[in-house]
């Protein structure tokens, strides 16, 4: 196992920090909201994958650099510091890793080229109410035809290709599709999403089942752990930064003992939980037995994690955090949604204690 | 290299094949089965004494400390493949030892040559045992503020004081001792001395804690004299050597007293009832769910500082998050068994509760001083928010 990254990740994730930072700060998110984008950003989403960030876990034969799940990690980290909206999860990481693992071959050679070029955005549809429930899943599918219905899918109002989850099968929608009505969600945090429909709708089968539904949704799982540490990291960055420089009683507030202990601690947690993200990533790019156990334990200290961060950061910075005028309103958003997709600390808390047996 | 150290490997692995006793290579059984060493030290088991006597020859007690002060004189990475060795074997440390974790390392750092000459040896070798005289009645976490006087009598020092929450002091062969030697000034008026606890006028109380067991003791001094070559470091220069120590400490400390034989999981199992394969309780299942999850991005977090320290990385400040992140855990667990062992883990002694069971109760009380000893987690949290995080408290 390892933490640390090597040069070639080293490099992707500071070609990512450099060009979110620039090119995609919170403002631009900000602006994308105002303008009632809902998420929507084609000009973004198309210099992102020309840096080759569309393409990160696809294998050079399919048009990507076949670098694996910690670079893909690096990147999802630094975009999640930005809040940087684009389908880069849902896409790069959700779309692609079902196609690996349930991709027929020429379902492979089909999409992955063009998900990885940025030219297709991919998402995965999984829950059909409000809570995650991958297992209870009602869907039909007879004489290839979809019947039935799917939930708040991330990115599903842009997405061109829909891998759909039924309960012990996976299928291909694309969304021009006869039969597929999608309404698109106007989200807290100005992602935007998807409720969607299967009226008869065709759809291509895939490999697998609900095995291999649980592997793909472990590597979301550990990959949105990722892009959470960042949020939670810049949240709890911004917020330090703040007690060195609001003056009250004629001192800096982070000189206060009470304040120092919650920023401690705050620190402390964001360690423990990226350490976790670290090793969860490289679990998959080791593509060790035990990736279930990482991801849920991935995944729940990062909602933990950046939940505690995102409503420190409000309370910390006082009257001015909660105008919408200061972004910590749009980190405390991000992370509420972030922490619901893919189950939250509930849900993985639930799982890791079946799969340690108790 | 990678030659060099399969070499070394296999040698070891022969080495110890060899010279590990069989009763060292099953697991402890209780704190009781823990080797201190020292002058008067009585072991219950003679193959815990060749065992030690053979790392101790080797240098292997302290793998990594030069060998011409009898440590092992080993690489980081021959030491990895060592501690490796000995974890396949199962084989148990061969010394518990405060020389080791605390005084060595800065007797390294700052003692002159006759000094680590005289000491470090016999800390490998386990003949002397160590205590640490830090705190006082009026110094505990404003630690500095400390008291026991050292006045320079021409040729010799002379110690007047009292401390307390010295480690095992009625055990102990010698004591490092922070002494005031200049009364004007705080923290510039502290020196760091070694002091022999059979000097005349040392006297030691053992301190009865809420567990019933008795790790601690006040320390008195009473018009000790002892040589002047005895102050490591230079006068008024203690407190460096001090701080440095801590963190020696800090990073050793990892939650003494708990009943590890039992897993929280397998004793809630036993008491609360499972159906169906998991818990009755759900809301407690829940929370030991959390609590391993906490437990194993604790271990993560530890392994990816010894990566990155291994790396170069300076990870030093980040022993005080671990000692408040490693006493939490710790208090964590042993309140999850308390509770999972209902009133299984409310015994004190006698016939009616098992052995196991009485662990329990007395690890848990024992744990209460995890975020006490060692710095309080209220002074290890001042110093991540003031030495990592760059929080002052005026500006």
């Amino acid at each position: 196992m390892t933490f640390t990254l090597n040069d070639d990740q080293r490099m992707l994730k500071d070609t990512a920090r450099d060009f979110f930072r620039e090119q995609a700060p919170v403002t631009r998110l900000r602006k994308q909201r105002d303008e009632k984008k809902n998420g929507r950003d084609p000009d973004l989403w198309r210099e992102i994958a020309g840096l080759g960030l569309a393409g990160v876990i696809i294998p050079e034969e399919f048009g990507g650099a076949g670098l694996g799940y910690v670079a893909l990690g690096a990147v999802l980290e630094e975009s999640g510091r930005t809040l940087v909206a684009s389908p880069l999860h849902s896409s790069a990481l959700a779309g692609a890793s079902a196609l690996l693992l349930a991709g027929t071959d020429a379902q492979k050679q089909e999409w992955l080229p063009k998900i990885a070029s940025g030219e297709v955005v991919a998402t995965f549809a999984i829950d059909e109410g409000a809570h995650h429930a991958p297992g209870k899943s009602k869907l039909k599918f007879e004489g290839g035809k979809l019947t039935g219905a799917k939930q708040y899918v991330a990115d599903g109002h842009i997405a061109d290709l829909i891998i759909v989850a039924g309960a012990d099968a996976l299928y291909l929608v694309k969304a021009d599709a006869a039969g597929l009505k999608r309404r698109e969600l106007v989200t807290a945090d100005s992602r935007g999403a998807a409720d969607m429909k299967f009226e008869g709708t065709p759809a291509e089968k895939m490999n697998g089942g609900a095995d291999t539904i649980d592997a793909i949704l472990d590597r979301a799982r550990i990959g949105l752990a990722a892009e959470m540490v960042g949020s939670a990291s810049e949240a709890f960055e911004i917020t330090s930064e703040y007690l060195k420089t609001r003056r009250q009683f004629g001192q800096v507030i982070g000189g206060f003992q009470a304040l120092q202990h919650r920023a401690a601690k705050l620190f402390t947690d964001l360690e423990l939980t990226r350490s976790c993200v670290l090793a969860a990533l490289d679990a998959v790019d080791r593509n060790a037995n035990d990736i279930a156990e990482y991801a849920s334990l991935a995944k729940a200290r990062a909602s933990e994690t950046v939940h505690l961060a995102s409503n420190e950061m409000v309370q910390l910075h006082g009257g001015i955090g909660m105008t919408d005028v200061h972004d910590a309103g749009l980190y405390l958003k991000r992370a509420r949604a972030t922490e619901a997709l893919y189950g939250g600390a509930s849900f993985h808390r639930d799982r890791y204690a079946s799969l340690l047996g108790f | 290299m990678t030659n060099d150290l399969e070499a070394f490997r296999a040698e070891t692995r022969a080495w110890l094949e060899e010279n590990c006793p069989p009763s060292m290579r099953t697991p402890m059984t209780g704190e009781d089965d823990a080797v201190w060493g020292g002058r008067n030290y009585e072991f219950k088991n003679p193959e815990a004494k060749l065992w030690l006597d053979r790392m101790g020859a080797k240098g292997w007690t302290a793998p990594t400390w030069p060998a011409a002060y009898g440590g092992g004189g080993l690489s980081a990475d021959e030491n990895r493949v060592l501690q490796s060795e000995l974890k396949k074997i199962g084989a148990r440390p061969p010394l518990f030892s405060f020389g080791i974790w605390m005084l060595g390392p800065v007797l390294l750092e700052y003692a002159n040559e006759e000094q680590k000459k005289e000491h470090l040896p016999k800390i490998v070798r386990g003949e002397i045992r160590w205590c640490q005289g830090y705190s006082e009645p009026g110094a505990g976490s404003d630690l500095a503020g400390l008291q026991t006087k050292c006045e320079d009598k021409g040729d010799h020092w002379l110690i007047n004081g009292q401390k307390v929450w010295t480690s095992y002091a009625n055990y102990a062969d010698w004591c490092f001792c922070l002494v005031r030697t200049d009364t004007s000034v705080k923290h510039e008026g502290i020196s760091f001395v070694l002091i022999d606890m059979t000097t005349q006028g040392v006297e030691t109380r053992p301190i009865k804690l809420i567990s019933g067991s008795s790790p601690f003791c006040e320390t008195f001094f009473t018009d000790v004299a002892i040589p002047k070559h005895q102050m490591v470091g230079r006068l008024n220069g203690g407190w460096e050597i001090a701080k440095r120590l801590l963190m020696y400490e800090r990073t050793n400390i990892s939650g003494f007293g708990s009943n590890t034989r039992v897993d929280v999981v397998d004793l809630a199992k036993k008491h609360v009832g499972v159906e169906g394969g998991t818990l009755e309780d759900r809301d407690l299942r829940a929370r030991i769910a959390a609590h391993k999850m906490t437990e194993r991005a604790y271990a993560l977090s530890v392994q990816r500082a010894t990566e990155e320290a291994r790396a170069g990385g300076n990870v030093s400040h980040m022993a005080s998050m671990f000692k408040v992140a490693g006493a939490t855990l710790n208090q964590d667990r042993c309140e999850l068994m308390v509770e999972a062992a209902g009133n299984r883990a409310l015994g004190w002694s006698g016939e009616g509760f098992s052995a196991d069971d009485i662990a329990t109760t007395r690890g848990w009380l024992r744990s209460k001083g995890n975020s006490i000893e060692g710095g309080t987690t209220e002074i290890n949290l001042n110093v991540v928010a003031k030495r990592v995080l760059g929080l002052r408290d005026t500006q």
